[in-house]
């Protein structure tokens, strides 16, 4: 199994975290995992990302473009910077919750989620729009976001890999008073 | 051995504690920093580990280790290679007795630096022999070699990992503990003939040091560091081939799979470089393309062989404009170009969307929601409206304080070089008014001798010291200021007002600036006294002391004036429907925009809380 997953949002969303559970799971499954991300200043409020390469005979931990299989992204505008990285019958999970710039907000051009998600629907034939702002208030956490992309990942089959997998890499990365929050954001649809 | 998933820099850690490796000390900085915090994390008990004040105090504290017979570990950014020049300069001419190897992360982009300097270049500039790994995998194998050819050389070696390779994550095979090499240092035996450099010392070590690495370029073109990957018998351009070395070779590689196979001469110790192991590579090519990042190192190198060797083949790269002379190499960009070197039509990526994308957000990184550095330059900035002022900035999370609508950051150039821009520019400009921005990390490190400097010779400016208890921009590291050291001590602070009062600077105060008014009036008092003044704005860290308290904006008494968002650039607030909101998720409830709210809107919150 080959695959190539590129995680993308906004500083401080929880890529990183989401990237190292999907690498744990594959570990545990004796696949070889590479990955590289954004670590640094662009981490305080930038786009950021993760790309993450399973498989055998890879020799670089970054994904070409075209080449992603799956896109999950956190935030609508980040999705479409990332557009040009998905394969052409990649899937693309996105949360509909724009997270806007400082910038934005002090000049009054705030962006419309709506027209990044149009823009998504017009030129990718197999996207999942999450209902990021209804999720999280259902799963009763603002800071669930990744697991609840992750959980959606899972159910369409576009990871490669099974909730058990994920809810074992949970149980060694993730402190335990957060486990049963993080199951629950892991298993809603 | 046992599999692991590891960052880069956690495979070199453990490299280096698998080698054996007796002492580890640093300076932290971007992309480094991991290193040293992973050797803490992991380290066994006979292994000692610090933050040192600067990367200069490192270098001599590793230096020092490796006297005695140590195998030291000294790590840092490139810029922190500049401050601890001046000892490894010398160190290479006195040489070592343990194996001592010099950490240098390199940034190409740059991402997280000042600059795109080349450590490859420094190596050779100080004939320090260099390992350039591609890969985590590669950096876990050449820091236990680096220590061995350091001690059979007797010669720093320096690692030099770029960002993509530190911060990369492979899954790969590790020494279990048991597995260690156990080095046991013999002892620092006095020998003044050794250990005290005098130019007569200098200069017979002159000659040995560069006797050794025309060895060692042979010793290096022998190894399989250095290595050829043969064509394609099926090979489309049978006299072309491919130079590179560093994170880029794997670009290349990949990108051998989708074009065809090319000749391809990676270098992974680019000085001493394997002349005889180039020579080899480039009989009977024509025409060869350098891809690395950075300066073009490789590609003087091939040029400077071909001259030697009275070889015809053509070197291209930076210098012949085929490939970018500044920034990151990228999976596509060398694809490209390695397809354009061997004229063949590129594969179609994905298509181009023929209609383009809504506008795209900016996002310029920001001061985080809360961070007292907001708080801060926003008293300074309100207290000294209307003057002619300039707020010179330092390297730090601080620097950040540069974006709209704080705008307080003048200038920025190195560590610690806000203190002598403001005196340089009073100096000439008597009526302004001048700041210089430090944190406290930056303090330490690097800012005391400016402080000793404008004491002395009578400058005038005001030394804001951001004290956030913390080095905050690399992942919140301790330092003198904290109390507490990576060996897991606690110990006594050193008090930055102590220090301040015996350089000899008199008017030292402290406030919180998270307390609006009083923050105001203490730089309304300060900032017009004579001579050189301090005020030490203290706040903890917001990354590291979260706040569980938010503050709440009631929609009813808030007018959609946008003062809050128009004057501080906090990231937790927009506007929703013409009203203010602010943003659960990230609002760690610091209250400056409910200090500042004038219909008193904004309730709740509690900073520190």
């Amino acid at each position: 199994m080959r695959k190539n997953i590129i995680l993308c949002g906004v500083g401080g969303q929880g890529t990183v975290l989401a990237s190292r559970l999907i690498s744990a799971a594959a570990m545990a499954r004796q696949i070889p995992v590479m990955s590289a991300e954004t670590i640094g200043m662009a981490q305080r409020g930038g786009s950021v990302f993760s790309h993450l390469r399973m498989g055998e005979n890879l020799f670089s931990p970054m994904i070409a473009r075209g080449e992603a299989d799956l896109i999950l992204a956190f935030e609508p505008g980040e999705a479409v910077r990332m557009l040009p990285y998905l394969k052409k019958d990649g899937q693309m999970i996105v949360s509909s919750r724009p997270v806007m710039p400082v910038t934005a907000s002090l000049a009054g051009n705030v962006y419309r989620a709506e027209d990044m998600l149009d823009y998504l629907r017009a030129h990718v034939s197999r996207l999942l729009i999450v209902d990021a702002e209804k999720a999280l208030r259902e799963v009763g956490s603002p800071k669930v976001l990744n697991l609840i992309l992750l959980g959606a990942a899972l159910k369409c089959g576009a990871l490669g890999l099974e909730e058990a997998d994920l809810k074992e890499a949970i149980r060694r990365q993730i402190p335990e008073k957060f486990h049963e929050l993080n199951f629950r954001a892991l298993a809603y649809e | 051995m046992h599999d692991e998933f590891l960052m880069g820099n956690e495979a070199i850690a453990l490299g280096a504690l698998a080698a054996g490796v007796n002492v580890v000390c640093g300076y932290p900085g971007t992309p480094s920093t991991e290193v040293l915090e992973t050797v803490a994390r992991r380290r066994g008990d006979r292994v000692y580990v610090e933050w040192s004040v600067n990367e200069k105090t490192a270098m001599e504290i590793a230096g020092g280790a490796a006297y005695a017979g140590a195998r030291a570990l000294v790590t840092m950014k490139q810029m922190g290679l500049n401050v601890a020049s001046d000892p490894l300069m010398c160190l290479e001419y006195i040489g070592v007795k343990g194996g001592l190897v010099v950490l240098v992360a390199d940034d190409p982009g740059p991402i997280s630096s000042q600059t795109e300097q080349d450590t490859r270049f420094f190596a050779a500039f100080s004939k320090v022999p260099v390992l350039d790994p591609s890969s985590a995998e590669e950096a876990y194998r050449m820091v236990q070699e680096a220590f061995d050819l350091s001690e059979e050389y007797v010669t720093p070696v320096f690692l030099r990992p770029t960002t993509r390779v530190s911060h990369g994550y492979a899954s790969l095979q590790v020494k279990d503990p048991g597995e260690y090499t156990v080095h046991e240092p013999e002892g620092f035996v006095k020998d003044s003939a050794r250990w005290v450099i005098f130019p007569r010392l200098s200069f017979a070590n002159h000659r040995k040091i560069e006797e050794r690495n025309v060895r060692l370029q042979d010793v290096f073109s022998a190894s399989p560091l250095n290595r050829i990957e043969p064509e394609d018998d099926a090979c489309p351009c049978a006299r072309k081939g491919i130079a590179t070395g560093g994170f880029s070779y794997t670009y290349v590689m990949e990108a051998r799979e989708q074009l065809g196979r090319l000749r391809t001469l990676k270098v992974s110790t680019p000085f001493p470089f394997p002349e005889k192991r180039a020579v080899e590579f480039l009989s009977g090519l024509d025409e060869v393309l350098c891809v690395e990042e950075l300066d073009p190192v490789i590609e003087r190198q091939l040029i400077y062989v071909c001259g030697k060797y009275g070889l015809t083949t053509r070197i291209l790269g930076k210098m012949t404009g085929h490939m970018p002379l500044s920034g990151e190499n990228s999976r596509d960009s060398v694809l490209s170009a390695i397809a354009s070197f061997m004229n063949v039509p590129l594969p179609a990526a994905s298509e181009e969307a023929s209609d383009p994308p809504p506008a795209l957000p900016v996002r310029p990184p920001v001061l985080c929601a809360g961070c007292p550095h907001r708080a801060s330059f926003y008293a300074v900035k309100q207290a000294m409206k209307g003057r002619k002022t300039i707020f010179c900035g330092d390297i730090g999370c601080y620097t950040l304080g540069n974006a709209m609508p704080l705008d307080m950051v003048d200038t920025c150039l190195c560590m610690g070089a806000g203190l002598g821009i403001a005196q340089g520019i009073n100096h000439l400009e008597k009526d302004r008014s001048c700041f210089a921005f430090v944190g406290d990390s930056t303090f330490f490190a690097s800012a005391l001798p400016g402080v000793v400097n404008a004491v002395y010779n009578q400058a005038e400016f005001t030394l804001i010291v951001l004290d956030n208890s913390t080095t905050a921009m690399t992942g919140h590291q301790p330092h003198p200021g904290t109390g507490r050291t990576m060996m897991g001590d606690v110990v006594e602070k050193v008090s930055i007002a102590n220090v301040l009062r015996g350089i000899g600077v008199t008017a030292v105060e402290t406030v919180d600036p998270l307390n609006y008014q009083a923050a105001v009036e203490v730089v309304r008092r300060t900032a017009d006294l004579p001579g050189v003044k301090a005020i030490i704005f203290r706040s903890p860290c917001v990354a590291l002391f979260r706040s569980a308290s938010r503050v709440t904006i009631d929609p009813a008494r808030c007018v959609g004036c946008k003062k809050c968002i128009r004057e501080i650039g906090c990231p937790a607030l927009s506007i929703r429907d013409g009203k203010a909101v602010a943003d659960p998720a990230q609002c760690n409830g610091c209250t400056l925009c409910a200090q500042l709210c004038p219909t008193g809107a904004i309730t709740g919150g509690e900073p520190h809380a």
